[in-house]
């Protein structure tokens, strides 16, 4: 059993609307050990990004509520002060944001960005930081170090705007990188690059990773585990090989039915019907995927449904999955051929 | 850059010629002339003012008259003043330095409040110092600045007598020594700081603006996951991209204190530029009123290229060619 670096217990967020607070990541629980990459899917609004910001705490403080625990190597850091967070951030966890271009400042090299992060985590030498800064620039596959070194964010590419994000968080070698849809701004090819660097610098430096994103092709490549993400809650968890070979719960397998495939002739993309239900006006307490599946007879869903474990490491929320099969979009029951 | 900035001026030209035409037909647009005022005199004939209209060109077509005026201007001469009986050029030489410094001494003052003010209330927004920020703000936007410049002029020059009501510097100081500086520094505060005060506010809402804007921005949020302090994320990042719009908007405000001395400089009774501008319209000395428009329409021009050139030095993103 490899050891634990991140072990997420419970963790809730809550936002305050008008003076409520409402559950925008609702008792999550998932752990990731080292070289090990886990994935976070679902669609926009499901609280991945939520639940990014929450490990890094750099939610608004005023406007959230953070509950549970999140261990980072044993130690929670949900109750540790601010300046002891400072501390981890950037240090130990380092994250990637979506969009490479509006999450670098503006006004500042690219050299003083990335060692912006040495500077406030190591006692380098102001030469020193120099040459790690460039051997980061190298280590994420920019061609001329030096050269992009004095160069500001405008005048790179998507790609190597990215990849500097990329050297930035993991410019002090932290054990842990949350990515949180890092190719989603990206165009195919270099969303391809970008996965490849990302799996190339966990080989070197064993980290584990939190891949946050709503494509599952994405996820089949790179991934060891899954953790699908639907309202808020987590409802199903698995290994890639669980998960791809033996969906259960009922939004996995309507995600993995939603990919656009150019090997079977089907002739419509499957669309799941509705939206993601708003965190202020959600049913919490049955099973919340079950106003997009009408179909499906409302005895088939538990009460409060609960985590259940279908195989070891494999857990699926709801027992409406028992009882779920697809329709088409004249509302006749699909039998054959897919998942 | 050089060659941008030569660009510039070369295409200040036309401007300039534009708006020499519609001062000059401003100027001849008004009720009476520099002769009208002697013409009050029982002592002088009417044939006599006649006479002297004729020798002064008054009489001849505008065109000949604008000509003879945009001439003289183009060799630097702005003609003779009536009232003063001395070069235009004189006449505003001798107060154009008390202007820039008001306008200097204002402007250092406007900003040293701004951005305390403006950096103070966008940080800590809606809590109790964004709100009496706020609060001046309204009350700044609301105060016209002529009844605000006469009520401290009240106040702190009549009851209190901490500064002189009048002026530039007092007559009892040699000049060139510490005390004759220092008296025009006593002189200039009131009137800088009425300004600085009311005008103070565009900038700090400003400011206080683009504050939440950038605090909210995803390359603060990257800066705060680096795990950087809070302060040094303000100081770093957010302060600087902050202040962005408003060093870009120095040159005009260079020039919009220039200008806006008129009312400052007629209630304190400063002698500048703006002073000499109201009194010459007065008694109808169009020499010096043109001159000075020309000189402030210059001033303008000057303003959009600093602004320019400053928002290219502060933003990486922006180059001139």
């Amino acid at each position: 059993m490899k050891k634990p670096i991140l072990q997420i217990e419970n963790l809730t967020t809550s936002f305050k609307i008008k003076d409520k607070y409402y559950m925008a990541v609702d008792h999550v629980s998932f752990s990731v050990s080292e070289n090990e990459i886990v994935a976070v899917v679902g669609e926009s609004g499901c609280g991945k990004s939520a639940l990014a910001l929450s490990i890094m705490r750099l939610h608004n403080n005023q406007r959230t509520k953070i509950e549970g625990e999140i261990k980072y190597k044993e130690r929670n850091i949900v109750s540790i002060t601010e300046a002891q967070m400072n501390k981890v951030r950037g240090k130990d966890i380092g994250i990637i944001f979506q969009e490479p271009l509006t999450a670098l400042n503006p006004l500042m090299t690219v050299g003083d960005q990335i060692e912006e992060n040495l500077t406030f985590h190591t006692k380098l030498s102001k030469e020193k930081k120099r040459l790690r800064t460039l051997e980061l620039l190298t280590q994420v596959g920019i061609p001329f170090p030096t050269r992009t070194y004095k160069q500001f964010p405008h005048e790179l590419s998507g790609g190597m705007r990215q990849r500097v994000m990329i050297s930035i968080a993991i410019a002090c070698n932290p054990s842990l990188v949350i990515a949180d849809e890092p190719t989603t701004a990206l165009d195919v090819t270099i969303q391809a690059q970008i996965l490849e660097l990302l799996q190339s610098i966990q080989k070197e430096t064993k980290m584990g990773i939190i891949l946050i994103t709503h494509d599952l092709s994405v996820v089949a490549e790179v991934a060891d585990r899954i953790v699908v993400m639907y309202a808020g809650q987590v409802v199903e968890i698995g290994t890639v090989k669980q998960i791809f070979a033996k969906p259960l719960h009922p939004y996995t397998r309507s995600l993995l039915n939603s990919i656009p495939s150019a090997v079977t002739n089907k002739q419509r993309l499957h669309v799941i019907e509705g939206i993601v239900p708003s965190i202020v006006n959600m049913n919490r307490d049955s099973c919340r995927f079950s106003p997009r599946i009408p179909w499906i007879p409302r005895h088939a869903h538990e009460e409060s449904p609960e985590l259940h474990e279908v195989a070891p490491d494999h857990l699926v929320r709801c027992t409406c999955y028992k009882h779920f099969y697809f329709q088409d979009h004249r509302g006749v029951k699909i039998t054959n051929g897919i998942t | 850059m050089w060659k941008f900035i030569l660009r510039r001026f070369l295409v200040m030209i036309p401007q300039l010629f534009l708006l020499s035409l519609i001062v000059f037909a401003l100027a001849k647009q008004m009720p009476g002339d520099a002769l009208t005022g002697i013409s009050m005199d029982p002592r002088i004939s009417p044939e006599r003012i006649e006479e002297l209209r004729e020798k002064a060109g008054l009489n001849d077509p505008w065109y000949e008259q604008y000509g003879r005026w945009i001439s003289g201007i183009v060799h630097g001469d702005f003609g003779t003043s009536y009232t003063h009986k001395i070069p235009v050029s004189e006449v505003i030489a001798e107060r154009i330095w008390n202007t820039v410094f008001l306008a200097l001494i204002t402007l250092i003052l406007t900003y040293l409040l701004a951005i305390p003010m403006g950096v103070l209330s966008g940080r800590y927004n809606e809590t109790w110092i964004d709100k009496v920020v706020t609060g001046y703000n309204y009350l700044g936007f609301a105060t016209p600045i002529f009844i605000f410049a006469l009520i401290m002029l009240f106040v702190f020059g009549f009851s209190f007598e901490w500064f002189p009501t009048g002026g530039s510097v007092s007559s009892k100081v040699d000049a060139r020594t510490f005390a004759y500086y220092l008296s025009k520094f006593h002189h200039v505060i009131l009137p800088a700081f009425s300004t600085a005060l009311i005008t103070t506010v565009g900038t700090v809402q400003y400011l206080r603006n683009e504050i939440i804007d950038n605090k909210f921005k995803e390359y603060t949020r990257t800066a705060r996951s680096k795990g950087i302090p809070d302060n040094k994320v303000y100081t770093r990042h957010i302060l600087r991209n902050s202040l962005l719009p408003i060093a870009a908007f120095l040159g005009y405000e260079i020039t919009g204190l220039v200008g806006g001395t008129v009312i400052i400089e007629t209630i304190f009774s400063y002698p500048g530029v703006g002073q000499l501008f109201v009194s010459s319209i007065g008694l109808r000395d169009f020499s010096v009123v043109t001159a000075i428009v020309m000189m402030l329409g210059f001033a303008t021009l000057l303003g959009t290229l600093l602004s320019d050139i400053i928002l290219s030095m502060v933003d990486p993103r922006i180059r001139i060619e």
